[in-house]
Formats: structure tokens, C-alpha cells, sequence
């Protein structure tokens, strides 16, 4: 049997092939003759073809036969097989498969060998790809290993043992002891890698953390040789004495001196120190600034120095490399909600970086920009938010839009303003906002009353020059619709009225409806606005025809509402000017921008409830769905309520299943209480999901009348999900001689606070009774 | 908060040499990963990478690690970090790694790379180790490279047979 072919030879024959399927070729031919040599147990050989293999490996071909063989050579006594082998064993073993466990073995017996590079072989080995089960094993030997005098073989110890902590935490302790004199090391690859030991510890274990804090003055006194010592050839990078370690003891120091008074003092100058003396011209040094900079953010430093850092960042900002600037907007943004103040001095020259070239730049930037906004900057800002707007790349459009919107929303100077801002984010990157702008948006213009005219004139003019963007096109489709009179009244203080009939808003809303650049949900907006004018406009016969015309649309949404609107023409004229009246004003839910209260799966309630009329059901009930798809909760509390009828008897026994195991550790609560009507909460946690809160309402009534009809409504913010299940009764008994009790199952994914709308309405003593209320005393266990 | 990370905490999880055609010339996993995720790493990191125009920064984002590479010649050196980590260090870690190869074999190249992958190798475990440097000498991983070359002559002298 000639001998296998040189591994060099093998790798020059593979580049000569032209095609994929000539390398292919080469590849089984040499792999056959490989898995033979090892079917014949060769031993001087195996060492070669093991190193063809993790070759062809690379190139992306199976390997895996090889994988006992790297066994075979660990086990072997030459020492090119041992490497060989052992770097096999980590490129084609991994702790996922059995086999890696047979190495165990010659790990141990290679870690107590004579030559210390076979020792390095196997902490390195275990170092980079042990299993627990290895760690478990072997830790005993790496401890051993950690207290040598011989360094070469104590720093990879100290890595192996960083490892073995990672994969088996609780074997922590037992290297406590060797750690006692690692630092006083001087040996840099051991104090190096001691560090990053230490580190590794006291991240893990708070005990640890404290225990390690007498370090502080030795790891201040390190790096103070490191920067005052002279040039040692060894370590220098550019005139700076081993980065590699300034920068691990810098990262202990935060971890050490992070929520620590004392700590934090005892390194406070060296940290003054490295900031101002670094040299700055080359990325080592600003590597080295870097880490400082994190340091001091994160420990108590005293104020001086923090603003020290923040104007390191600064100057990074204004550095030629790409890079450091990169890092220095990263840094900025953590460093903006402690330190508001001292970033926003560099204010301008972050915005200077939205103008960047670089893509990874930019982002950042818009990021900063954003977070940088506030009540006395919001008009400047704006300004070059909207120029980035119009400029950047489509992937920043969604984010940016979005964060304009937020930012108008907190911080608008005046109502004009706002509306103008929304118009230019809405005309220049219309087709990229996000969906739940649309109803936010209009809950926006309905509120500034005063500026309706305004606003529909804009909207009106933006429609004529382009119907292509469709959020632009269905807010303006349902101001024309709602102020549609204002317009052609010409009623606009703010700038010069338009001129504009009927006529001609008829004519762009239908251009709407048959445009094809319009979706179906636009062209719903676009029929209801049209019908909606009919009583704001005088002539309604041009809207009778569209409204009948489509009463035969293809379209199922747009066929049902105009047979609706066509019956309210016909059936229920009386009745529709009150329908379609003007929206009122629509309380904002919360400060802090867009927290809808959606309703989920179930039936909705009819706004239109109260009417004295007998509605038509689906007919309100549609306009209703409008309504409460643009509204976003309020006086309209959208619930499910499954009334009994509804409800299918095997609901009880689901709900039993998934109350499970009840652990009533949330202690309950009072939700509300007036008038003598009391609704208690209790909790529990529903298994199998722990996502999902369960409260039963405990409704009690100390008035001497019952209370009749009582129903309990209830909304969540957006985040949430809710399901109201049917209540016990819907009688409250007077002077507190039983309770209602209903269930209500709340899905909260984000673990958010939990916070919740509440409608009651009852009759007592002949009169109806109504009252809204806020529920924010939740305890924290039934969110967290 | 750190003391409350529970995943595993690594200066870096991976380092891939490239070139600008896309062949691998050097893989090295800090986490244990299946075969299919590693490829899939390799190939989106690669393509992101390569798509990259020049004079960019050094630095983007991929899933939830930052990619550092750096380019030196035909061969593209890159690395994915934890979030917490230092990227202008891992700038110099690169560099460190790409003096080591040129030290050991004299004004190195693609072409020394490809033929003594596994010097390549060897190199970088006397450099890092569990994605964490492991020696901050360029000397001592000089030395320790010279002194395990010639136990392995050695050896194969003994044996009068060639290395491989």
C-alpha cells in the first residue's frame, strides 16, 4: 500500500480543480482512501490523513469519520500526533456527542504529563470545548495546575478554569484558594488571565464580589506601573505598556467599584490619571480611553470626573476614525438617561453625525438625536430630524418617522406646529410609517379643535398632489370626511383659505376609491368620509349615487357599507344626521404617548347603545367599528363580554383546567369603591402559562336597593390582552348579603405594569347608574 | 445589570478568516454550537461582511452580537462579540493575531494561511483561549511556538519519517 499523499500535496491537487464538481471528485476519491488507511489501523499514517481531513472539513465536507481517529492520536505518545489530534478534536467534536467523553481519559493523563506542552494541549483543549460532565471530572486537576510555579502552565490553567466556572457555576469555590496570590504575578500572560479569572468570579457571585474588593489597591498599583513604567519591548503597542491588561484591570475596577463608595474613591485618580494622560493618536490609546470612560460611568465617581469622561466621548465624536466615533455615540447612549445634561452639550456635533456616510453611524446617531430631544430643543432638532427623514435610507425611514411622531407628541410647542410636523413626516416618508400611526393621528387632529380647518386644507392639498402614500390618504381621507364643511366654507385662519366646492372634494375622495393605488382600507375610509358629507354638504344626490353604486363593489367590505349607508338613506334618513355628527373630543388614555386600549377576540359594543331608537344592529355597529378602531377606548370600552347565551358550557370546565394549581400569593386588592358599590380583586397565576393573570371581581353593595343590572366592563392598554368571562349574576344584593363574581384572565407578555379601565353601570332604586374608573394599584406579583 | 447575566459571558463567541471570494481559511467556535448553526453563522456573517463598502467603520450589528472585522490583504479577520465588550481592543486583538502569523512565518500571506492551516491554529491557541487572551507577549508566543515546532521535529526525526 503506497503511502497516503502528503497533506501539502493534497491541498495543492484540490486548487487545481476548475469546478465545484472537479473539487467534489478529488475530495471522495482522497476520503475513500482515507477511511481505508484508517479500516487498516495504520498508525504512522494517521496523523497525516487526520490533517487532510479537518482540510477537506473546512472546504465544507463531512468529517465526522474522522472523529475516533483524533481519539486514536490524542491517545498516541508523538507529540505531532497529540497535536494534531487534539486540534481535531476541537474542530470536529463537540459536547453535543458521546464520543468527546472518551477523551476524558487522555486529558487527565496529558495534564499531569512531563512535558509541559502536552499539558498545554490538554488545558487548552478542555479550555475551549469541555462539557460539564468534562469540567466536573477534571476541575481537580486545573486547580492542581493554577497553583504552579510554572507559568506558562498557570495562565492557561486560569482560562481553563474560567471555563470550567462558566459551564459548571457551582465549582466556583474550590479554586477560591489558589486565587489568593495571582496577582503578585509578574508574569503578564498570568496576571492577564488572572484578572479575567477573578473577573469571571466576582461577576458570577455577589460574595465573591465582596470578598475581592481588598484587590482594589493591588489592581490600582498594577496599573499604575503599567503606565508610569518605561518602554519594555515585550509589551509595547505604540508607546503604551500592555493594553491587553490596562484594559481587563480597568474592567475589574468597574465591576469592583460599581455601587461602592470606598472603592470608587481608591481608584478615582488612577482613572483621572489614564483619562488625561493616554496618548490619543492611534486606536490603541483610544481603546485604553474607552474602557476608562466606562469605568467611570459606571462607579460612583465624583462629578468631575464623570464630566471628564462624557467629554472624552465628545472629543471622540469629533475623531477622523470612523470607528472611535462609533463607539463614542454607543457610549453617549448609555450614558444619556444619567447624564442628560453633559451629553447635551455635545448636542450639535451628534447631529453633525447624522449626516455621516457611514450606515452604522447614522443609526446611532438617529438613536441619540432622539434620545436628546426635550422642550427647549424640540424645534432645532426637529428641523434636522426631518432633513434626515427625507434623506436617509429606507431601512432608518420606519424608526425615524416613529420617533418623530413620539417626540412631536411630548414635546410639541403648539398645536399648529404639531399638525405641520405630522403632515411632513406623513409626506415625506408616508409609505413607511407605522400602522397604528393612522389612528393616533386622528385622534391628534380631532383634539386640536382649533385647527381643524387648518389641517383639513392641508390634508386636502397634500391629496391632490399625491394619493400614492396610503396613511397620508386615510387621514385625509377621514378629516375631508369629518371637516369636510370647514373646507369648502374657506373657513382657514391660519393660512390662505382655499377655494373649493363640493363638487371637487367629491371628485378626489371617488378618484380615491377607484384609484389603484389605493388599498381596501383606504377605500373604506374613502366611502365612509364621502357619506359622512352628506351632512355636512348641501347636495347629497352625487353621494346617494356612489353610495348605491357601490352596493354592488366586489369588494365584500366596501359592498356591506354601502348597503348600510344606502338603508340609512332610505330606512333610517331620521336618524342619520345623529350618526354621523361630529366626532367629539377623545380623552387621551395616557401621558406618554400611544397606549391604545384595543379589544380582543369577542363582540364589541355598540357605541350607540343608548339611542332611544331600536337600532338596526349591524348598521351602527359597523360605523361603531370605525369608531372604535380609530377612537382607542374610552367612553366606548371595548371588552368582550360573553353574555350567558353566548357563553358554551365547556368554557367552565377549560377554565378549571387551566386555573391548575392555584398559588395564592398575591395578596387581593380593592379596585373601587363608591356610592356603597365595592369591587374587590383576588389573583391567581394560571398554569400552565404564566403569562396570564387570573382576577375574579368580588362586586358588593352596601346600600340598602339591589343593584339590577349590573355589568362590569373592563379595558387593558395595548400590550395586554383580556377576556371577560360571564359574571355569577347580575344582581348585587343589597347591604352586602352576596357578591357578584366574574373572571377576568389578563395576558401580559411584556410583563408590563398592569393597569386597567373599569365601566360600571348598574340601576338602583330605578335610576341607571354609570361610572368610569382607573384601576393602578395592582400589586406588583400579579405583573412581574 | 451584570450580576444578573445568566447566559454565558465570552469576550468573543467566534473567529473566521475569509477571503474576498468567500472561501474559509480559518474557524475557531468559543461556544458550542451544532455543525448547520455554525454554517449559517459563517455565511450570513460573510456575506454581511463582504457587502460591506469600503472605509466603513469596523464595526456592525448581526442578531445580537457586534461583528469586528478587519480587513489585511486578501484575507478578511472577523470576530462576534458579547454586547458589553470593547471593540477598539478587539481592533488590537486582531491586529496582535495577524503580527503573530507574520512573525512565525516571515511577511505571511494568504498562501501560508491555506498550506499551514494548522500552524494558524496553533498560533491562535497560544494567543487566546476560551475567547480570552491568553498571552499578552508577542515574544512568549513566539517562543512557545518555537520550542513545540522543535519537540515535534524531534520526534519525527526519531522516527526518520516526514512530518506530514
Amino acid at each position: 500500500m503506497p503511502a497516503p499523499i502528503r497533506l501539502r500535496e493534497l491541498i495543492r491537487t484540490i486548487r487545481t480543480a476548475r469546478t465545484q464538481a472537479e473539487e467534489r471528485e478529488m475530495i471522495q476519491k482522497e476520503c475513500a482512501a482515507i477511511r481505508s488507511s484508517f479500516r487498516e489501523e495504520d498508525n504512522t499514517y494517521r496523523c497525516r490523513n487526520v490533517a487532510k481531513l479537518l482540510y477537506m472539513h473546512m472546504l465544507g465536507y463531512p468529517a465526522h469519520f474522522g472523529q475516533l481517529e483524533c481519539l486514536k492520536l490524542i491517545a498516541s505518545q508523538k507529540f505531532t500526533d497529540k497535536r494534531i489530534g487534539y486540534l481535531g478534536a476541537m474542530l470536529l467534536l463537540d459536547e453535543r456527542q458521546d464520543v468527546h467523553l472518551l477523551m476524558t481519559n487522555c486529558i487527565k493523563n496529558d495534564l499531569n504529563h512531563s512535558t509541559q506542552y502536552v499539558q498545554g494541549l490538554a488545558l487548552c483543549t478542555l479550555g475551549c470545548m469541555g462539557s460539564s460532565e468534562m469540567c466536573r471530572d477534571l476541575a481537580g486537576e486545573v486547580e492542581k495546575l493554577l497553583k504552579t510555579s510554572n507559568s506558562y502552565l498557570r495562565k492557561k490553567a486560569a482560562l481553563c478554569a474560567v471555563h470550567v466556572i462558566r459551564k459548571v457555576p457551582e465549582l466556583m469555590e474550590m479554586f477560591l484558594p489558589a486565587t489568593k496570590n495571582l496577582l503578585s504575578e509578574k508574569n503578564h500572560g498570568v496576571l492577564h488571565t488572572s484578572v479575567v479569572l477573578l473577573t469571571e468570579m466576582c461577576e458570577r457571585s455577589p460574595d465573591m464580589l465582596a470578598h475581592f474588593r481588598k484587590l482594589v489597591p493591588q489592581l490600582v498599583r498594577i496599573l499604575k506601573n503599567l503606565i508610569m513604567s518605561g518602554y519594555s519591548p515585550e509589551h509595547d503597542v505604540s508607546g503604551i505598556s500592555d493594553p491587553f491588561l490596562q484594559v481587563r484591570i480597568l474592567r475589574l475596577l468597574r465591576i469592583l467599584g460599581k455601587s461602592d463608595d470606598d472603592s470608587s474613591e481608591a481608584m478615582n485618580d488612577i482613572l483621572a490619571q489614564v483619562a488625561t494622560n493616554t496618548e490619543t493618536s492611534k486606536n490603541v490609546g483610544n481603546a485604553i480611553l474607552y474602557e476608562t470612560v466606562l469605568t467611570i460611568m459606571d462607579i460612583k465617581s465624583e462629578s468631575g470626573l464623570r464630566v471628564l469622561a462624557i467629554n472624552i466621548l465628545g472629543r471622540f465624536l469629533l475623531n477622523n476614525d470612523k470607528n472611535i466615533r462609533y463607539v463614542a455615540l454607543t457610549s453617549l447612549l448609555k450614558t444619556v438617561q444619567t447624564d442628560h445634561n453633559a451629553v447635551q452639550r455635545h448636542r450639535s456635533t451628534i447631529v453633525d453625525c447624522l449626516k455621516d456616510l457611514d450606515v452604522s453611524i447614522k443609526r446611532r446617531a438617529m438613536e441619540l438625536s432622539f434620545a436628546l430631544v426635550n422642550g427647549n430643543n424640540i424645534r432645532g432638532m426637529m428641523k434636522e430630524l426631518l432633513y434626515f427623514l427625507d434623506s436617509c435610507d429606507p431601512e432608518f425611514k420606519a424608526d425615524c418617522a416613529s420617533g418623530v411622531f413620539l417626540a412631536a407628541e411630548k414635546y410639541a410647542p403648539s398645536k399648529r406646529w404639531h399638525i405641520d410636523t405630522i403632515m411632513r413626516v406623513l409626506t415625506t416618508a408616508g409609505s413607511y410609517v407605522r400602522d397604528d400611526s393612522v389612528p393616533n393621528l386622528i385622534q391628534l387632529i380631532t383634539n386640536s379643535v382649533e385647527m381643524h380647518a387648518y389641517t383639513v386644507q392641508r390634508l386636502y392639498k397634500a391629496l391632490l398632489d399625491d394619493i400614492s402614500q396610503q396613511p397620508l390618504v386615510q387621514v385625509a381621507s377621514w378629516c375631508i370626511g369629518e371637516y369636510g364643511d370647514l373646507l369648502v366654507s374657506g373657513q382657514c385662519e391660519e393660512e390662505e383659505p382655499i377655494q373649493v366646492t363640493e363638487d371637487e372634494v367629491l371628485d378626489v375622495l371617488e378618484g380615491l376609491l377607484v384609484s389603484n393605488l389605493s388599498a381596501a382600507v383606504t377605500r373604506g375610509y374613502s366611502l365612509t368620509a364621502i357619506m359622512k358629507l352628506s351632512t355636512r354638504f348641501s347636495g347629497v344626490n352625487r353621494i346617494k349615487k356612489v353610495v348605491s353604486i357601490y352596493g354592488s363593489s366586489i369588494d365584500v367590505e366596501l359592498q356591506q357599507r354601502a348597503v348600510e349607508y344606502n338603508a340609512l338613506f332610505k330606512k333610517y334618513d331620521h336618524m342619520r344626521p345623529a350618526l354621523l355628527e361630529r366626532m367629539p373630543i377623545m380623552e387621551k388614555s395616557a401621558s406618554n404617548g400611544p397606549t391604545e386600549i384595543v379589544q380582543t377576540n369577542g363582540e364589541t359594543e355598540p357605541s350607540v347603545v343608548d339611542s332611544k331608537h331600536p337600532p338596526p344592529v349591524s348598521q351602527p355597529a359597523n360605523q361603531a367599528n370605525d369608531l372604535l378602531d380609530l377612537l382607542g377606548g374610552n367612553d366606548v370600552v371595548p371588552v368582550i363580554q360573553t353574555t350567558v347565551p353566548t357563553k358554551p358550557a365547556s368554557a367552565g370546565g377549560e377554565l378549571l383546567d387551566l386555573l391548575g394549581d392555584l398559588s395564592l400569593t398575591i395578596p387581593p386588592m380593592t379596585a373601587y369603591n363608591k356610592n356603597g358599590l365595592k369591587i374587590d380583586f383576588t389573583f391567581e397565576r394560571a398554569n400552565p402559562n404564566p403569562n396570564v393573570a387570573v382576577i375574579t371581581i368580588h362586586a358588593s353593595n352596601s346600600t340598602e336597593a339591589d343593584m339590577t343590572d349590573f355589568v362590569f366592563q373592563a379595558a387593558v392598554p395595548k400590550t395586554f390582552q383580556l377576556q371577560l368571562l360571564s359574571p355569577s349574576s347580575n344582581v348585587v344584593p343589597a347591604l352586602n348579603q352576596g357578591t357578584v363574581t366574574q373572571v377576568i384572565r389578563v395576558l401580559n407578555p411584556q410583563k408590563q405594569q398592569l393597569r386597567m379601565r373599569i365601566k360600571l353601570t348598574y340601576t338602583l332604586k330605578g335610576s341607571p347608574v354609570q361610572d368610569l374608573a382607573e384601576v393602578n394599584n395592582f400589586p406588583p406579583q400579579s405583573w412581574q | 445589570m451584570f450580576t444578573e447575566r445568566m447566559y454565558q459571558h465570552n469576550l468573543m463567541r467566534f473567529l473566521l478568516l475569509f477571503s474576498r471570494q468567500g472561501k474559509l481559511r480559518l474557524q475557531k467556535w468559543f461556544t458550542p454550537l451544532t455543525d448547520r448553526e455554525k454554517k449559517k453563522v459563517i455565511r450570513d456573517v460573510m456575506a454581511l461582511v463582504l457587502a460591506r463598502p469600503p472605509r466603513s467603520c469596523n464595526f456592525l450589528h448581526w442578531r445580537d452580537i457586534k461583528v469586528v472585522y478587519k480587513r489585511y490583504a486578501s484575507l478578511y479577520f472577523c470576530t462576534g462579540l458579547e454586547d458589553q465588550d470593547n471593540e477598539l481592543l478587539t481592533l488590537e486583538v486582531l491586529h496582535r493575531y495577524v503580527e503573530l502569523l507574520d512573525k512565525y512565518f516571515g511577511n505571511v500571506c494568504e498562501l501560508d494561511i491555506i498550506f499551514n492551516f494548522e500552524k494558524a491554529y496553533y498560533i491562535l491557541d497560544e494567543f487566546l483561549m476560551g475567547g480570552e487572551v491568553l498571552e499578552t507577549s508577542k515574544v512568549a508566543v513566539s517562543v512557545s511556538m518555537e520550542n513545540a515546532d522543535t519537540l515535534q521535529e524531534t520526534m519525527e526525526e526519531y522516527m526518520n519519517r516526514p512530518a506530514f
